[in-house]
C-alpha cells in the first residue's frame, strides 16, 4: 500500500513460491503516471527484444498492444469525461464556449494470469505450466510454437515471436517474473513503479484492497470506477486484475471473456455426429449399388 | 516548409479533425480531435489473430481426404470393391501419413521439436488430440495398407494371407475410426477459440470440414477411375450437406460478431468455396457431368479452407466483432 515504504509488499522480500501462496497484481490507474518504467524494466530483466520503432499517433502510446516482445504496454486514453471532482474548463476551441471534458487515463495492461486460462488450457506440448503461486508459465525450451494459445486466449495477450529476434518461433507472455519469485524478489514492474499504481502481493489481499479503493474513489466522485476481475465468466478470475474507469471497450479488454473450452462440447458434438453421418452414408452408398 | 506554411497546415488537420473526429494517416489520428472514434482502445485487436500461414487450410483439406479415404476404403473392403479399396488406403496413407504431418510440422514456430507434441496427452486441447488422432490414423494406415497390398497380391501362402486379410481388415477398420476423427476435428480445433467467427460457428465447422473430407475423398477417387455408383451417392450426400450448410451459414447470422464473413474478401472465399462444393457441385452431378462436378467439389472444399482461416484473421483483428460476440 501506498505509504508503506519500504515494508510496502512492492520491496519486501517474500517467501511466495515456497508457501504455496496464490499471488497477484493489482493495477490502478489513478495513480500511475504513465512513466513507462514498468515497460523498460520487465524488458531490461527478463531479455525481451525491441517490439518495434513506430510512432502510432495514439496519445502518448507507441508501444501499441501487449504481445511476444511486449509483456508490459501502458495504456494512454484519451476520453471526453470527467475524471473524478475534475474541473471542466469552457474554452475549448470552436465548441461555443461550452463544458467540453476531458480526461487522460494510464493503465499498465499485462497477462492477467487467468484461472482457467485458455493458453494453458490449449497448449498441446504442455509447455504451458500454473506455478506454485497460481501463475501461468510458459516453458520456453518445451514450446514448439504451434500457435493454438495465441487463439485460445480471450485477452489476446500470448503471441509467436517472429523472425529474426532471440528465440523466434516460440510463444512468449508475461513470466509473472517467476525466476525472480523463487528468489524471493518482487516482480521486476511492480518494483521500480514509482507510484505503485502495480501492487504485487498476495491475491486476497489484493483483492480486498481493490474493492476498498474503488470505494474510496466512488467516495471521492469517481463514479465509473469498477474493478475489472471477470470471476462471473468461465475465466473464473484474472491474478493480474484491474481497477478501471469506464467500460472495459476502451482499454481494449472483453467485458465478457471466455475461456474457450466451454466451446468444446458443442463442437465435439458437432464432430461425432459427423463422424457417424459419414460413415452411415458410406455404408449405404455401398450398400444399395452392390 | 516555412513557419507560415507549417502553421496553415496545422490549422488545416485541427479542423478536419475537429469536423471528422479523426484525421487518416500515421501520426496525425488525433490531432485537434483529441478524443478517438474507433472502437476499443484506438482499433487495437482485442484478441490476437491466428498466425497460421497457408500450410494450415491446406493440412485441414489433405486431412480431410485422408480420413474419410479409410472410411471409404473400409465400405470397399466390407463390400468387395478390392481395386477402390487399395487406391483408397493408399490415398489415406499418401495424404495422412506424408503430406498432413509435413504440413504441420512446417507450420510450426519451431519445426525440430515437433515431437513435444506427443509429450502429453491432453484431451481439452483439440491440437493434442488432433496431434494423437493424426499418429494413431497413420499407425493403422500404413500396416493397413501393406497388409492389404500383400493380401491382394497373394504374396504369402494359404493361412498367412487369410491372417494377413483379417489383419488388414481390423487396421482399416481402426484408420476408418481414427480417419472420421481426423477429418472432423479440424472444425472443433477452431471452433473451440477465442475467434469470434469461428466460436460461433463451432458446431457448422465440424460437419463442413468432416463432410467435405468425405466428398473430397470421393472425389479424388472418381477422378482417380474409379466410376462407380456407390461414389456417386457419396458425391451426391457430400454436396447435398454442403448445400444446406450455405443455407444454414446465410441464415443464421451473427450481426458484426460474424461480420467477416459476410462483409470481407475471405467470407467471399467461405461462400464461393460453399457454392463450388455445394450447389454447383450438386447441379454438375444431376446433369452427369461427373468430373467437372469431383473437380467442382475439390476446388471448393480448397478455397472455403482458406477462407476459414482467412476469415479468422479478420475477425481476431476486429476488436468490434470480440465486443459484439460478448453482448
Amino acid at each position: 500500500m501506498i505509504g508503506e515504504g519500504t515494508h510496502s509488499t512492492n520491496q519486501r522480500r517474500h517467501n511466495y513460491v515456497r508457501e504455496n501462496v496464490e499471488v497477484g497484481f493489482f493495477t490502478d490507474p489513478t495513480v500511475c503516471i504513465g512513466c513507462k518504467a514498468c515497460e523498460v524494466a520487465c524488458k531490461e530483466w527478463n531479455q525481451v527484444p525491441d517490439d518495434g520503432f513506430i510512432w502510432s499517433g495514439n496519445s502518448y502510446d507507441n508501444t501499441g498492444h501487449l504481445g511476444a516482445s511486449t509483456w508490459r504496454h501502458v495504456l494512454f486514453l484519451e476520453q471526453d469525461r470527467q475524471k473524478g471532482n475534475q474541473i471542466v474548463s469552457s474554452h475549448s476551441l470552436g465548441n461555443g464556449g461550452g463544458e467540453d471534458p476531458f480526461r487522460w487515463v494510464f493503465l499498465s495492461d499485462v497477462c492477467k494470469h487467468c484461472e482457467e486460462a485458455g493458453c494453458l488450457e490449449a497448449c498441446p506440448t504442455g509447455s504451458i505450466v500454473r506455478t506454485e503461486t497460481g501463475t501461468v508459465f510458459v516453458q520456453d525450451d518445451v514450446c514448439n510454437g504451434c500457435g493454438y494459445c495465441i487463439v485460445s486466449c480471450p485477452f489476446g495477450v500470448i503471441d509467436r515471436r517472429p523472425q529474426p529476434l532471440a528465440d523466434a518461433g516460440g510463444a512468449f507472455k508475461c513470466t509473472f517474473c517467476y525466476d525472480r519469485q523463487k528468489s524471493g524478489l518482487v516482480p521486476a514492474c511492480a518494483k521500480v513503479c514509482p507510484t505503485e499504481s502495480i501492487v504485487f502481493g498476495r491475491l486476497d489481499d489484493l483483492r480486498a484492497q481493490g474493492q476498498q479503493r474503488v470505494h474510496q474513489l466512488r467516495e471521492a466522485g469517481y463514479t465509473d470506477a469498477q474493478l475489472y476481475d471477470p470471476t462471473e465468466t468461465s475465466v473464473r478470475g484474472i491474478h493480474a486484475f484491474f481497477l478501471i474507469l469506464g467500460e472495459p471497450e476502451a482499454y481494449g479488454l472483453p467485458p465478457k471473456p471466455q475461456v474457450p473450452t466451454i466451446y468444446l462440447k458443442s463442437a465435439w458434438t458437432a464432430a461425432f455426429a459427423t463422424a457417424i453421418a459419414s460413415i452411415i452414408a458410406t455404408l449405404v452408398a455401398f450398400a444399395f449399388s452392390s | 516548409m516555412d513557419a507560415a506554411a507549417s502553421e496553415k497546415r496545422l490549422e488545416q488537420l485541427r479542423e478536419k479533425a475537429w469536423q471528422e473526429g479523426v484525421v487518416p494517416g500515421r501520426g496525425v489520428d488525433v490531432t485537434g480531435g483529441p478524443i478517438p472514434r474507433k472502437p476499443g482502445y484506438y482499433g487495437e485487436p482485442v484478441v490476437k489473430p491466428p498466425v497460421w500461414t497457408w500450410e494450415v487450410p491446406l493440412y485441414f483439406f489433405f486431412g480431410g481426404i485422408a480420413g474419410m479415404s479409410a472410411v471409404i476404403a473400409l465400405a470397399a473392403v466390407l463390400f468387395h470393391h478390392v481395386d477402390l479399396a487399395r487406391a483408397a488406403m493408399w490415398l489415406a496413407a499418401i495424404t495422412g501419413t506424408i503430406l498432413s504431418p509435413t504440413l504441420l510440422i512446417m507450420d510450426l514456430g519451431r519445426p525440430h521439436l515437433f515431437l513435444n507434441m506427443l509429450r502429453v496427452f491432453k484431451h481439452r486441447s483439440p491440437m493434442s488430440m488432433g496431434a494423437w488422432i493424426l499418429t494413431a490414423f497413420g499407425t493403422c494406415a500404413v500396416p493397413g495398407l501393406i497388409a492389404l497390398e500383400l493380401h491382394a497380391h497373394q504374396i504369402f501362402p494359404g493361412t498367412l494371407n487369410q491372417l494377413l486379410s483379417f489383419a488388414a481388415g481390423i487396421l482399416i477398420f481402426g484408420a476408418a475410426i481414427f480417419g472420421t476423427l481426423l477429418a472432423t476435428y479440424t472444425g472443433v480445433l477452431i471452433g473451440a477459440t477465442a475467434i469470434p467467427v469461428w466460436f460461433l460457428h463451432r458446431t457448422l465447422l465440424p460437419i463442413h470440414f468432416g463432410t467435405a473430407g468425405l466428398g473430397s475423398a470421393a472425389a479424388l477417387l472418381e477422378l482417380l477411375g474409379h466410376r462407380i455408383p456407390a461414389l456417386n451417392f457419396i458425391g451426391y450426400y457430400a454436396a447435398a450437406v454442403e448445400t444446406a450448410l450455405l443455407i444454414w451459414l446465410s441464415v443464421a447470422k451473427h450481426g458484426a460478431a460474424d461480420r467477416a464473413i459476410h462483409e470481407h474478401g475471405s467470407g467471399w472465399l467461405v461462400r464461393i468455396g460453399e457454392v463450388f462444393n455445394g450447389p454447383l457441385a450438386l447441379l454438375l452431378r444431376f446433369f452427369g457431368f461427373i468430373p467437372w462436378a469431383a473437380i467442382s467439389f475439390l476446388a471448393g472444399a480448397l478455397v472455403s479452407r482458406i477462407g476459414w482461416i482467412g476469415v479468422g484473421k479478420v475477425s481476431g483483428a476486429d476488436p468490434e466483432a470480440v465486443f459484439a460476440s460478448q453482448r
